[in-house]
């Protein structure tokens, strides 16, 4: 009699364990459907989206947690934390652990994928003119983009801690930061803007005709060094970032020691480089991994700016030409492959860290 | 006392130099939002900066040469004859300056220098961008032109439509691992967590192709789930370290007297975590909102050209393609995109500013 109980038991559990994902993915499936055929009002379109979005991830945990609440007890703490880290390892695995092993695959074939090639696309990226002025490219917006963002950004941290109006002038700096590098072409766009004629409209070439000089179309002429005039945006959106982070780093050097270092006679300039930068070289160097790897990355100031024209590919961008205007999968991927091991150096750090900081 | 004279001295120059920095900082936006208010004819004919007084031609009489004046010939006025070639462009006699008003009504200016500013402004810009009709401006030619309008308010919702559900997903998904990862005992565990770390600064290219495979395989190419997935699967890993480092340091003793009293992790997890992780939630919302609203990769690739899906950044990246010199609309455009960061931004700078402190590893 209880062994009959037990084993109805387990079969509603059974039941129940598979009826409710089914329940979520056909809810959630119907809701999709609606989205991609209804054409709704863009502003009830809005609304609904973003009520099925909110409450809908909310469900799924909901309702996969009462289940796993009906099991035994032995089992529920066996099977709870799946539930809790379920979705976040579905979704990294399928799309960014599994996709970066497909794409590494990928680049061992040729342009549409049918015939296996071995290195030749690697041979390709070191030696195809517009794959190494990709390469090349990115070099300089690494190492200026980088440099002048840490140095601006260390600078205006010093002098905002020592002004008077230190708030508003971080603010100000660190405003660029929060729009779209779109947004933020479009503003360089016009500054850069060149018409022939007397009157310039854009401020760059105003002042360079003010003070006498020739208007020039800075994106499209003196190359390779129209890269620095991309690059100038970069730096007009990040240096907020280090300037916000080195900011709080300076902040925390106990004024116990800079009092002391003075007392021994050690000017401003002295202080700056032997107490305040070994003090925070630890922020010195997660910054600079960051905005490195930003750089690697950069894809949408080129984009907007010349679309690559004029020598300014870079690697993303020309990832993305060879993509969809070339249809060239074994380049493309060859090129995000490259993306990828410039940047394990610093998943090694980032590693260490953790590892020094720990771990688990 | 001389020292503090020589830390009064160096205090002013940390200002003026600071201050200089602050105003090359902000000239581009304010260059932005000023042009976004000119008429199309102005922006074209002169600088935004112009709107600040400063000492230009204005027009002090004007002269009605006979109608039948021959233009191919010298043209006599006032004793002195001109071409029509410097008249187009304007010459300068004693301190003022003759120049065409209207060419074909024979029509002449005479321009003094003095203090001058063009301020005139309209939102025409705005409503020709944010609309999707017709609309007819006036060039500086004087010649009026039809341009249609390019349906920035549907774009707006669709941003919105976008990035809401994008950053509640993921921080809702990444929040639960968080809290398994650092309180729940689990196999694979550690070795879990290690690749989220490692994902952090993995460039989202080298995930691209194959998802755009399965994508439209599965038909979510264009859609919103689609994009909401891309981008939450991008987001997690930080997202899911930046929770971890903030759940992970709540004091033992709270899960243990909500054990005993008998409290479900998953009561512990909503009743408990998240009111107690607010700031650290708002942090890092700020930051994926931004990052998703500011977007133009992922929605480029995922969401592909269908305007009824199309969001702003890849609304104005068009534009620049198609009317890269109508600025009017440009300046708009971007405006109008940039609103919602800013004013969140200045809104919620303190929590943006925690939550860049503490995702300063994102790539």
């Amino acid at each position: 009699m209880e062994l009959q109980a037990k084993k109805g038991h387990t079969l509603r559990l059974l039941l129940l364990s598979l009826l409710v994902p089914a329940l979520n993915i056909a809810i959630h499936g119907l809701f999709f459907i609606l989205f991609r055929d209804a054409g709704l009002h863009p502003i009830l379109n809005a609304v609904i989206a973003v009520i099925w979005g909110a409450f809908g991830i909310y469900f799924i945990y909901y309702s996969m947690n009462w289940v796993v609440e009906q099991y035994p007890d032995q089992w529920k703490r066996r099977v709870l934390p799946f539930v809790f880290i379920g979705p976040a390892v579905l979704l990294l695995g399928w799309l960014l652990v599994l996709p970066t092993l497909r794409t590494l695959y990928l680049s061992f074939f040729d342009s549409n994928s049918a015939n296996f090639i071995g290195l030749a696309n690697y041979a390709a990226v070191f030696t195809d003119r517009l794959l190494v002025m990709a390469l090349r490219n990115n070099l300089l917006w690494v190492f200026f983009g980088t440099l002048a963002c840490v140095t601006l950004g260390l600078l205006i941290a010093i002098l905002a801690d020592r002004s008077s109006f230190e708030k508003i002038a971080k603010g100000l700096i660190f405003m660029p930061m929060a729009i779209s590098f779109v947004a933020a072409g479009v503003i360089w766009k016009f500054i850069y803007y060149y018409q022939p004629g007397q009157e310039q409209i854009g401020l760059l070439n105003a002042i360079v005709v003010t003070f006498g000089g020739e208007a020039q179309a800075w994106l499209s002429m003196i190359r390779p060094w129209n890269n620095l005039f991309l690059i100038a945006i970069l730096i007009w959106m990040q240096t907020g970032f280090a300037m916000v982070i080195f900011s709080a780093a300076i902040k925390s050097i106990p004024e116990s020691i800079l009092e002391a270092a003075r007392m021994d006679g050690a000017g401003e300039i002295r202080i700056f480089f032997s107490v305040i930068i070994p003090y925070i070289s630890g922020t010195l160097l997660s910054v600079t991994t960051t905005i490195v790897v930003f750089t690697l990355k950069i894809f949408d100031v080129v984009m907007i700016m010349t679309g690559g024209q004029y020598e300014t590919d870079v690697v993303a961008t020309q990832f993305y030409r060879q993509l969809f205007m070339f249809q060239n999968t074994g380049y493309g991927s060859t090129l995000a492959i490259v993306l990828l091991i410039a940047v394990i150096p610093v998943i090694i750090i980032n590693l260490r860290q953790f590892r020094r900081e720990g771990g688990f | 006392m001389r020292r503090k004279k020589s830390v009064r001295k160096s205090k002013w120059l940390v200002n003026t130099v600071l201050a200089i920095i602050c105003l090359i900082w902000t000239i581009p936006t304010l260059g932005l939002l000023v042009s976004s208010v000119r008429p199309a004819a102005d922006i074209l004919s002169t600088g935004w900066w112009k709107v600040i007084p400063h000492r230009g031609w204005t027009t002090a009489e004007q002269l009605q040469l006979p109608k039948d004046t021959d233009l191919r010939e010298p043209i006599a006025i006032q004793d002195r004859t001109y071409t029509d070639d410097e008249l187009r462009s304007g010459v300068e006699v004693d301190g003022t300056r003759l120049i065409w008003e209207n060419r074909r009504a024979r029509l002449l200016n005479v321009q003094e220098k003095a203090w001058t500013s063009n301020l005139e402004f309209t939102t025409q810009n705005y409503e020709t961008v944010l609309g999707g009709k017709n609309y007819s401006i006036t060039m500086p030619d004087g010649s009026t032109k039809t341009e249609k309008g390019s349906g920035m308010g549907r774009s707006f919702w669709n941003t919105l439509a976008v990035t809401v559900p994008a950053t509640v997903i993921p921080i809702f998904i990444a929040s639960f691992a968080a809290y398994a990862f650092a309180w729940l005992r689990f196999p694979g565990r550690r070795t879990m967590f290690v690749i989220v770390i490692a994902l952090l600064v993995v460039p989202m290219q080298v995930a691209l192709i194959p998802i755009l495979r399965d994508y439209t395989v599965l038909g979510l190419n264009g859609t919103y789930f689609g994009i909401w997935l891309a981008h939450t699967a991008f987001g997690l890993p930080l997202i899911t370290y930046f929770m971890y480092s903030s759940i992970s340091q709540l004091p033992k003793d709270l899960f243990e007297s909500a054990f005993i009293d008998g409290a479900s992790n998953f009561t512990i997890f909503s009743r408990l975590i998240l009111p107690l992780s607010v700031p650290a939630l708002a942090s890092i919302s700020i930051f994926q909102f931004l990052w998703v609203w500011n977007d133009y990769l992922v929605s480029l690739i995922f969401l592909g050209s269908r305007p009824e899906v199309q969001v702003l950044s890849m609304n104005i990246a068009n534009l620049v393609g198609s009317r890269g010199n109508d600025w009017h609309l440009l300046t708009a455009a971007a405006f109008i995109s940039m609103l919602m960061p800013l004013t969140v931004f200045f809104a919620l700078q303190k929590y943006f500013v925690r939550g860049m402190l503490g995702g300063s590893v994102k790539g």
